[in-house]
């Protein structure tokens, strides 16, 4: 009897073999996995239980966590209530939405492989583990005088340092308050989850960077005067038809100016008063004249199209990719089915002023550990090449004039150099356009770069009583603030 | 079946004294560890607990010396090893869930290992030679059966959470599968001892196996029909598999016929099989067994998912005794102990946790090759594969090995009728072990009586 038993041993060795492997599948190998599912509420507990790093603006905490006296030992807070709700997002009993808090949750929450050493350490001191907190590329007078300029309206505005890429302010309207998803009353945070989620306004996207993003308008024709420029075949003196509408081939309807007159004597005018005034028809020309794939590509160099975390993901902009030549003249314009994010018209202004490169944008210049020791710092980078230095002075050069004399005026600053393209981009469903500027300054230096977008808010039948004087005020206000020092 | 081995004559008492100081050190430290993590503070708890525990094992052991001075030095401190960890971790739930000492499960868990000790002293005291269980073969076999059956009875057995494996008489619960094992191990052993001649008989030979004799068919087929009505009636799959599973096993043990075995898995699929496709709460089971992260399966029950993620929380090293949630999942303390240990241990210590368990069966097994009957030898094997079978079916069931199902982890989880089965079964293995590790007179050696001059009687 004594082999069988030998052999019965060995079946009880390949029984707790299957028992080894089973515990290591779950508490190794998938652990991860398990941990990181939304139904967990062990992590949730045990991430409530742990202080959440600050996000910090400046020396000013934009969110932070204090103490709660109950089982989940901290409260997510915001004391700028509605101002940073699209750079921050919410930390809730959803898990963290939106924002930095999703974006780096690991590293706020203190789970991040980066600080993977910290925690050893943590464990060897007995000190608690807390997040990290970031600081941010923010300037909160940029900020604030966004907010204040768009008073409300739907819209976005975004504020890029074009040498480096840091994003200056981030403001997307209707906005909301991420105190009431981060509080520990489930029901209540249940109550406000669900009314914003059912806003048919959709004040939990972040419209700079995300949601149905917009048509250009009259912006993208930076991007058509940049492909023109480059193309060698086209300086700013260049003369260029300029009927009030273009007949556009394959089709009946041609390609209007807004309020419907020509731009300039004998139906004709120049790439530089083209720009200034805003010229639809000498863009549409100039587009058919350079072909679809020489703007797309100059597209591309500005960044439509790239994938691009900030870190928050960007939704990427878009040129159609196929376009027959009417298609072709309205893309050139900034119509048909292009669509940007007001972040990659900002993009748009600050590769311009950045000598024709593109710097990769960015919101957290360092990240914090506790003590607040620098654990890892930003470096700017580079994008891409979009012009050459030489097409950059000259569209600056343009962009001045827009500003100067054209439909840019409501954006001139005393004593400064502005820079800048107004767009009042059409839309299908309303009859008001949306309200579009773009620029930078000073122009011979340029600090600042931003994007603007009031929503509905242009007159479609005249661009500097659309984009210009309802766009241009508030990149004004948010230029002043940002050359303030 | 007439092997003698000469396993070393040394007692290895002391041996099992320094491993039971040991083993009470280490719950001790483990009692402290929970009380720090939890309440900041040495629990003033420790000097109740601690002494009754001590003084429960002191008495085994002093009974040891006397009754078995043989046996196996390491069945004794795992045994009591597993049941303080299981103190311990009932005792931190107990924390987690806010119930003092009076009110909490642990007292009453080391009450019923007090009970439960009492009881396996008491059968090595009076038990003075496992061959006397010989005798109550059919008797074991009849109660055996009867336990398993038990809960059927209208009026006596209760459904809980699915499965009707418990009695309830007055304010007392029961669980008759876990005595019934030890008895129907003890009804097997005698039986098949006496059967394994005529069960080894080969017939043909089929597919390079031997296969047995149809006539011979019949006790399987009886024991098969037992365990697909536990599975059906009760519900309950692990008291199911481990009724047949420890039948087959011993049945192999006695014939050495590795076609039993094979005859014995094909029925058990074919069961499973037909009960699968006929029974709902089956279905249920190997629902949550397969897809247990499935909406569908998380409505009907997350209790087996939260184990899951109880123990992916506590990862390789575990978040230390008292800093863990095992008190998120149900039954903690019970079914799901395992789960419990794995959060707050970790990998590694669950691995040593496991490692124990192996540690006992092989001791078990050993004194099975020790045995010098053949009983003894059935039974020794029977009783600990029994305890193998039963750790499979837990640990398996609550890392989606196998479906789940209520069978409780010897020694670690809470309940008494578990105790009770567990530490008697200790008892027996001890007693054959101390028969088997016993020195068998040397013939060789002089011997008064033998050396003295013999009368012949001479027969004309």
């Amino acid at each position: 009897m004594n082999s069988p038993i030998r052999r019965l041993s060995f079946v009880v060795a390949l029984l707790f073999a299957s028992l080894l492997v089973s515990t290591t599948l779950i508490q190794f190998v998938f652990a991860k996995e398990l941990n990181a599912r939304p139904d967990n509420r062990r992590t949730l507990l045990s991430t409530y239980a742990r202080e959440r790093g600050q996000i910090l603006v400046g020396d000013t905490a934009i969110a932070k966590s204090v103490p709660a006296d109950n089982q989940y030992k901290w409260l997510r807070t915001y004391p700028q209530g509605t101002d940073y709700e699209h750079i921050t997002g919410y930390y809730s009993f959803y898990g963290a939405g939106g924002g930095l808090e999703q974006a780096e949750n690991g590293l706020l929450s203190g789970s991040s492989d980066k600080l993977a050493f910290r925690r050893v350490s943590d464990f060897f001191t007995g000190r608690q583990t807390t997040g990290a907190s970031l600081e941010l590329t923010v300037n909160a007078a940029v900020q604030q005088a966004a907010i204040k300029a768009l008073d409300g309206r739907k819209g976005a505005a975004v504020a890029l340092n074009p040498s480096t890429g840091e994003i200056l302010a981030m403001v997307s309207n209707p906005g909301y308050d991420p105190n009431a998803l981060s509080g520990h009353d489930l029901s209540k945070v249940d109550a406000a989850y669900k009314k914003l989620t059912n806003d048919k306004d959709r004040p939990l996207v972040n419209r700079t960077i995300g949601g149905d993003l917009y048509p250009p308008g009259s912006t993208f024709k930076i991007v058509t005067a940049a492909a023109a420029l480059s193309s060698g075949k086209f300086q700013p003196d260049s003369v260029l038809p300029g009927p009030a509408v273009l007949d556009l081939p394959q089709t009946t309807t041609g390609l209007p100016n807004h309020g419907r007159s020509p731009c300039g004597p004998d139906d004709t005018t120049t790439l530089l008063h083209a720009m200034e005034i805003s010229c639809n028809t000498a863009f549409g020309y100039l587009g058919m004249e350079i072909g679809a794939d020489a703007l797309r590509e100059q597209a591309a160099k500005f960044g439509v199209g790239d994938q691009i975390s900030i870190p928050m993901r960007v939704t990427p902009s878009s040129v159609p990719a196929k376009l027959n030549l009417p298609q072709l003249a309205q893309s050139a314009v900034g119509q048909y089915d292009v669509r940007v994010t007001p972040l990659q018209v900002a993009m748009l202004s600050a590769g311009v002023a950045n000598h024709g490169i593109v710097m990769k944008p960015y919101l957290v210049k360092s990240v914090l550990s506790s003590d607040l020791s620098v654990i890892e710092r930003a470096q700017p980078e580079q994008l891409s090449e979009a012009v050459t230095p030489e097409v950059a002075a000259q569209l600056t050069e343009m962009m001045e004039a827009v500003v100067q004399s054209g439909s840019g005026q409501p954006a001139q600053i005393d004593g400064v150099r502005v820079a800048g393209k107004t767009g009042t981009a059409e839309t299908d469903r309303v009859a008001r356009a949306h309200a579009w500027f773009t620029g930078f300054a000073p122009a011979n230096d340029p600090q600042i770069a931003v994007a603007v977008v009031v929503e509905n808010g242009g007159d479609p039948n005249s661009e500097a009583r659309g984009g210009g004087a309802v766009a241009g005020p508030i990149a004004k206000a948010m230029l002043e603030a940002g050359l303030k020092k | 079946m007439t092997t003698v081995s000469s396993l070393a004559s040394r007692k290895g008492r002391n041996v099992e004294l320094g491993l039971l100081v040991f083993a009470v050190a280490i719950v001790a430290l483990a009692y402290i560890n929970v009380g720090v993590a939890v309440e900041g503070a040495i629990p003033p708890s420790l000097v109740a607990v601690g002494s009754g525990f001590v003084i429960i094992t002191a008495v085994f052991h002093l009974v040891m010396r006397w009754r078995a001075p043989y046996a196996d030095p390491l069945i004794l401190p795992i045994a009591t090893l597993l049941n303080g960890l299981g103190l311990v971790m009932i005792n931190r739930l107990d924390l987690a869930n806010g119930r003092d000492l009076a009110e909490g499960m642990a007292l009453r868990q080391l009450m019923w290992s007090a009970i439960a000790a009492a009881l396996a002293i008491a059968a090595l005291i009076i038990l003075r030679d496992h061959r006397i269980l010989r005798r109550y073969t059919y008797l074991a076999g009849a109660l055996g059966f009867g336990l398993l059956l038990l809960p059927l009875v209208p009026g006596l057995g209760v459904e809980n959470y699915g499965s009707r494996i418990w009695i309830a008489v007055g304010p007392f619960s029961f669980q008759p599968g876990e005595v019934a094992k030890i008895v129907l191990a003890i009804f097997f052993a005698g039986y098949l001892v006496q059967t394994r001649d005529a069960l080894s008989v080969a017939d043909r030979r089929i597919l390079g196996l031997t296969l047995p004799r149809g006539r011979d068919l019949g006790p399987i087929l009886v024991a098969w029909m037992l365990s697909v009505g536990v599975l059906v009636l009760e519900k309950d799959l692990g008291s199911s598999l481990l009724f047949f599973g420890l039948f087959v096993a011993m049945l192999y043990v006695a014939t050495e016929r590795t076609s039993w075995v094979a005859i014995g898995m094909l029925l058990f699929c074919v069961g499973c099989y037909i009960a699968n496709m006929i029974f709902s709460h089956v279905q249920r089971r190997v629902l949550l067994w397969l897809d247990t992260f499935s909406r569908e399966a998380l409505d009907t029950s997350d209790q087996l998912a939260r184990g899951i993620m109880g123990m992916a929380s506590g990862g390789m090293f575990g978040t230390g005794l008292g800093r863990g949630r095992p008190d998120l999942t149900y039954f903690a303390e019970s079914d799901f102990i395992i789960p419990s240990f794995g959060e707050e241990i970790g990998l590694i210590g669950l691995f040593a946790l496991l490692l124990l368990y192996v540690l006992l069966i092989e001791r078990g097994l050993r004194t099975a090759i020790g045995a010098r009957d053949g009983f003894g030898k059935l039974l020794a094997s029977g009783l600990a594969f029994s305890v193998a079978l039963q750790c499979f079916v837990v640990v398996g069931g609550v890392t989606r090995v196998i479906p789940l199902t209520g069978l409780t982890m010897p020694f670690l989880s809470q309940g008494g009728s578990s105790l009770l089965a567990n530490w008697t079964l200790v008892a027996l293995l001890l007693r054959i072990s101390d028969h088997a590790r016993r020195p068998v007179p040397d013939p060789a050696a002089p011997n008064p009586v033998a050396s003295n001059q013999t009368q012949v009687v001479r027969l004309r």
